[in-house]
This record gives structure tokens, C-alpha cells and sequence, in this order.
């Protein structure tokens, strides 16, 4: 290619492709130098202009829009302060969405994070064939939340379905899941739990691989039995995965769409929308009502809502266990 | 790509060791060599996790008229099985909508692999200034609930005339947070500095130091984090339930077309749930070994 880069070159060459041989060199470190400077923005950019416009940007503009009368199809009216935010503050549909989503979260949450570390704690053990179980466990976690619902929505048939008809063996029922308030609630908290506690099971069983065996053994020569073991060991080593656990579900959890939105066919939430959620009443302000004004008071509503309860959430969790404060706590800032 | 470098497989086959040393380790401290009542417990859990699926398959295989006689089906299936599928295949654009779920998954997952890693080897190996506070910045981004902005969202895909297209659910999900922490947390100890600085003295530009050094090193984990991805976006339902019509419909969409319309004919609808799960559960026969060490892997460092 280029002859001024052989070795016999400088012997003929001139002053002046000597000098244009200077000008390349100088040309490739400046590229080089380019090179290093730029690159490590240009490699995270991608994310940052992402972000920048569809996470942050429809989030703060939502506010600009719940300040208007703003419809689907005309767009945006006039400026109309936080009257959207009275509105739907005195509406009572509002306030069954904030009671459902905060009792079905709590029916999913409090429940699964149970469950998930009593089996993390079963699997947590020697076993024969340790990955067909821990997969086993696994595998509700691919089938979609919209399948889920259409499944549990036959097995909590109302009045005749499966669940109905395994109570009423012991007597029970039968329960009204397609009407009652917390019946329905339990219905779609299954819905979730059922998806999600395998793939917890997981998070906290990795957690307890951690925990040195010498702890173990030193609760066994004190005579420790497993259930106390359990709570006196396991419990506070798994603390920081635990509010990890609880942080995340807070945030989706209080988001949830598509279970109670498939748990009947109609899909609003029920004749008195006793298990319509906040994301719920979202989407029926502003594709269905055309009123995205209110729509997207509502979004903040609950951006507010869910602020809320992650710092009620984080001031509980700190309190579980007082004595493992100090080491998870500099984890943290180190991640 | 060709195979890994050898210093990438001495330092996959060094965690590799490291595991076994610890899983060692762990048998070692056999104060809890499990009993029966251990497996009966898990036994149960996978009961309650196959239950579900399988009663979903009796139901799919029966009639319409036998699910309501019958609420708690007998575990032979019937033989209507064929007969409903078809009927599946008659009413909606099956697969249609099963390739709408695979272009827009498949699309995802390698963007998401590739940008998260481009991100990631540049937040765990290079220096530059405002590394930290960006990188604090990503980890707090994962904590904020952008479906809240679903309104102006929508808006933006309207000012586009992308209601109703693909890209409209494609474009949002092409870098996700959770990938570009996932990367930089496992190229910071995958990725020894020495072979990066190797590369750079050998006169390796920036992105072909990350094309041949950086990319062969992140392997096991990207694969995990496109299958993820590629879960989450296959199951993936508020946001194409807003900008998606019947023409356009991803699997989830079209289910919950089917239920609307047919809500009265169980066998069909449940052929329908059926046929959207049969994929996954393939993915998972072949790829669910990496799922579970993913989300294992993943826990102990986030």
C-alpha cells in the first residue's frame, strides 16, 4: 500500500514525502488519541438517548400533560392547572384502584417472599439431581402473565371451577372469585405469586450458597434445631437479597396490568371494578375515555404512590434485623 | 465469532474451578444431608409449578360443553386436542402473530446483547471522566417505573406513525438498564485489564478491542442476558396491548383478542394458551440450565 511505511524508503525518498510521512503518523496518534477519548461515551450513549427518550422524557412530559385538557384525538387544550388532579382525586373509582392494587400487592408479595425463602431454603440442601429441581421450579416463570390469567381464570371459575370444587370437598364455599372483592384479589395474587415465586426461590437460594457452613456448625454445637437455624442464620444473612427481593416487586407489583386486566373477559375490572388497579384506570382514562389529561394525572398519582410505600418498604426492611446492619449496608454502595 | 481467546477460557475454566472448589465445599459441610420429607416438599412445589399447564392441556383437549360439566378434569386428555387447534388457527392469525413475537423478541435480545455490552465494557474498563455518576446514574434508572409514561409515549409513536407497527414495541427495548449493570458487573471481574491494555499496546483500536477481546470474554453472560430478554419480551403485554391492533398482533395481544371475542368457548381459548406457551417451554427444554445460573449469578452480585 503505501510506500512510504517500507524500511527502504527514507534511501529515496524526498524532503517532502518524508515530511507527508511525519503528517501520517501525527494524523493516526491524533485518530488514536480521538479514539481513546471518544469511544467510551460513544459505547454508552446508546443507553443514555434511549432513556433520554422514552423513560425520561415521557415521564416528566406526563405532568406537562396532566396540566392540560388533553384528548386522544384532538391533542392538547388549554392549560388547566391541577384541575385533572382534583378531578380525579375526588373520583371513587380512583380510590377502589389505590385499595386494589394495594391489597393485591400485598397478597403477592408478603406471601411469595415466604414461600419463595422457605423453598430456597429446601433447596438449599445436598440433593440428587439439583438442577432438574431448581428448573422445575423455574419453569412457570416463561409462561406469559396473559396465560397465567387465562389459566387461573378457569381453575377460580365462578360459582363451578376447580378451585371452587376442591373446597367444597372440605365443605367450603362456594366462593365468589368472579364478584367479591378479596376473593378476586386472592385469585390475581395467585396469578403473580404463581409466576414469580419460583424465580425469587432462585435469587434467595444463591443467597444462602453464600452464607459460610461454619455458621451452621457452630449453631449445631449450640444445639440450634433447623427451624431455628433457619430464623437465626439463614433469615438474617439473606437480609440484603431481601430487600432487593422487595424493592423490585414493590416497584412492578404496584404496576400490575395484565393479570387483572385478563381476569375477565371484558376486561375493566369488574361490574363495581372491585379488582381494577391504578394502571388499570390509566389505561380506561385515556384509551378508553380519551381523556389523557387524566390519564397522566393518574400516572403520577401513582409514581407518587409507589415513592411512597418503597421508602415505607425500605424503612421496614432496615428494621428486620438490627445486627447485620453494617456489612450489606457498604455492599450496597460498593454495587 | 471464532472460540474464545485462550486467556478468556482460562478464565471461564478459573470461575469454573472456583465454583467446583465451592460447591465442594458446601457437600462438605454435610450436616444437612436431605431426607425424604426434603423430596416430598419438592415434589409438591413441582406439582403446583406442572399442575397448572398440564390442566390447561386436559382442558384444550376436551369440548367446551365437558369443561363445564367436568370443573376438575379427569387426567387422561381428551381427544379434541387437534380439533381445537385447528379451530385456533381458523379464527386468529396464529402465525402471524407467533412471528410478530418472534421478530420483535429476536430483534431485542441482539440489540440488547450488544449495546449492553458495548455499555458494559466501557463502564467496567475504560477510564474516563464521569465514569462513577453515569454508572450510578444507569443503576438508578432500573428503579423507575417508565410504563407511568405511557401517555406521551404514545404520543411520540402517534407524531411518528408508528401506532400499530412493530418498532413501535421494538425501539423502547433495544438497551435496557438491567443489561448495560448486568455487563459492566461481570466484565469488571471477567475481563482482566492486562488483556484489554495487551490489545491497545498491539495497536488494536477501541471497538476492536471490544469486538475481539471484550465480546468473547462476555459470552456466558450475554447469553443469559438475551435469554431474559428474550422471555421478557415474548411475555411482554401493557405496552403492544396500547399500540397494537389485531393486524399487528405479538402472541400475548392476540390471546387476549381471542378471549375477548370467543370468551365462551373455553376449549378454543385454552387451545390458544396452549399453542403460546408450547415455544417458551422449548426455549426452556434447551436453555433453562443458563436461566436458573442467571438468575443465581445475577443475585449474588446485584
Amino acid at each position: 500500500m503505501a510506500t512510504t511505511s517500507t524500511p527502504s524508503a527514507p534511501e529515496t525518498a524526498t524532503d517532502d514525502e518524508v515530511r507527508r510521512q511525519r503528517r501520517r503518523v501525527g494524523f493516526s496518534q491524533k485518530l488514536g488519541r480521538l479514539d481513546v477519548k471518544v469511544s467510551p461515551y460513544l459505547y454508552i450513549s446508546p443507553f443514555f438517548i434511549l432513556f433520554a427518550v422514552v423513560g425520561l422524557f415521557p415521564l416528566l412530559y406526563t405532568a406537562w400533560v396532566a396540566l392540560h385538557q388533553w384528548s386522544l384525538l384532538d391533542g392538547e387544550g388549554p392549560w388547566v392547572g391541577m384541575e385533572n388532579f382534583k378531578h380525579v382525586l375526588t373520583q371513587q373509582y380512583f380510590w377502589t384502584g389505590v385499595r386494589n392494587t394495594i391489597s393485591i400487592f400485598l397478597l403477592s408479595s408478603v406471601p411469595q417472599v415466604i414461600i419463595a425463602l422457605v423453598i430456597a431454603a429446601v433447596l438449599d440442601a445436598n440433593l440428587r439431581a439439583r438442577t432438574f429441581w431448581r428448573m422445575g421450579v423455574l419453569v412457570p416463570y416463561v409462561v406469559a402473565p396473559v396465560a397465567v390469567a387465562l389459566i387461573f381464570r378457569q381453575i377460580f371459575a365462578d360459582p363451578t371451577g376447580w378451585m371452587n370444587e376442591v373446597l367444597g370437598w372440605v365443605g367450603v364455599g362456594p366462593v365468589r372469585w368472579g364478584s367479591a372483592v378479596l376473593p378476586s384479589h386472592i385469585a390475581i395474587a395467585t396469578m403473580v405469586n404463581y409466576r414469580w415465586t419460583g424465580y425469587n426461590t432462585l435469587i434467595f437460594l444463591a443467597a444462602m450458597q453464600a452464607i459460610p457452613r461454619d455458621l451452621y456448625e457452630a449453631a449445631i454445637i449450640d444445639g440450634a434445631s433447623r427451624v431455628r437455624q433457619f430464623f437465626s442464620v439463614t433469615i438474617p444473612m439473606v437480609r440484603p437479597t431481601m430487600i432487593f427481593v422487595i424493592i423490585t416487586s414493590t416497584i412492578g407489583g404496584l404496576q400490575i396490568f395484565d393479570e387483572p386486566r385478563m381476569y375477565s373477559q371484558t376486561g375493566d375490572g369488574g361490574a363495581d371494578r372491585q379488582w381494577m388497579t391504578v394502571t388499570m384506570y390509566i389505561y380506561e382514562l385515556g384509551w378508553k375515555n380519551q381523556n389523557f389529561g387524566r390519564a397522566a394525572a393518574v400516572a403520577w398519582l401513582l409514581f407518587i404512590l409507589i415513592l411512597i410505600i418503597g421508602l415505607i418498604n425500605f424503612a421496614f426492611t432496615r428494621r428486620i434485623s438490627s445486627e447485620s446492619t453494617k456489612a450489606p449496608k457498604r455492599k450496597k454502595v460498593r454495587a | 465469532m471464532s472460540a474464545p481467546s485462550v486467556p478468556a477460557i482460562e478464565q471461564m475454566a478459573g470461575r469454573g474451578a472456583a465454583r467446583a472448589a465451592a460447591r465442594k465445599h458446601h457437600v462438605e459441610g454435610g450436616s444437612r444431608r436431605p431426607r425424604w420429607l426434603t423430596y416430598l416438599v419438592l415434589t409438591i412445589v413441582l406439582v403446583i409449578s406442572f399442575y397448572p399447564l398440564y390442566y390447561t392441556f386436559l382442558l384444550s383437549s376436551s369440548t367446551s360443553q365437558n369443561i363445564a360439566r367436568h370443573p376438575i378434569p379427569s387426567l387422561i386428555p381428551e381427544g379434541h386436542f387437534f380439533d381445537n387447534v385447528r379451530r385456533v388457527f381458523d379464527t386468529i392469525d396464529f402465525w402471524g402473530a407467533t412471528w410478530n413475537s418472534i421478530v420483535v423478541a429476536v430483534i431485542t435480545s441482539v440489540s440488547v446483547v450488544m449495546f449492553s455490552t458495548l455499555a458494559g465494557f466501557s463502564f467496567a474498563k475504560l477510564r474516563f471522566k464521569g465514569r462513577g455518576p453515569l454508572l450510578v446514574f444507569v443503576i438508578a434508572t432500573t428503579a423507575v417505573p417508565t410504563q407511568l409514561g405511557v401517555v406521551p409515549l404514545f404520543l411520540v409513536m402517534k407524531n411518528l406513525h408508528w401506532i400499530d407497527t412493530l418498532q413501535a414495541i421494538i425501539v423502547p427495548g433495544l438497551v435496557t438498564a438491567f443489561g448495560v449493570f448486568w455487563m459492566t458487573q461481570y466484565l469488571e471481574s471477567a475481563l482482566p485489564y492486562e488483556l484489554v491494555e495487551a490489545a491497545r499496546v498491539d495497536g488494536a483500536s477501541m471497538f476492536r478491542t471490544f469486538w475481539s477481546i471484550a465480546l468473547p470474554a462476555a459470552r456466558p453472560a450475554a447469553t443469559m442476558l438475551g435469554l431474559f430478554t428474550f422471555v421478557a419480551s415474548w411475555t411482554n403485554f401493557f405496552w403492544p396491548s396500547i399500540v397494537l391492533r389485531s393486524s399487528h398482533a405479538t402472541l400475548p395481544v392476540a390471546l387476549s383478542l381471542l378471549q375477548a371475542t370467543y370468551f365462551k368457548d373455553l376449549a378454543l381459548i385454552m387451545a390458544g394458551v396452549v399453542l403460546s406457551v408450547v415455544p417458551l417451554l422449548v426455549l426452556f427444554l434447551i436453555a433453562g440450565r443458563q436461566l436458573v445460573a442467571g438468575i443465581m449469578a445475577g443475585a449474588v452480585k446485584g
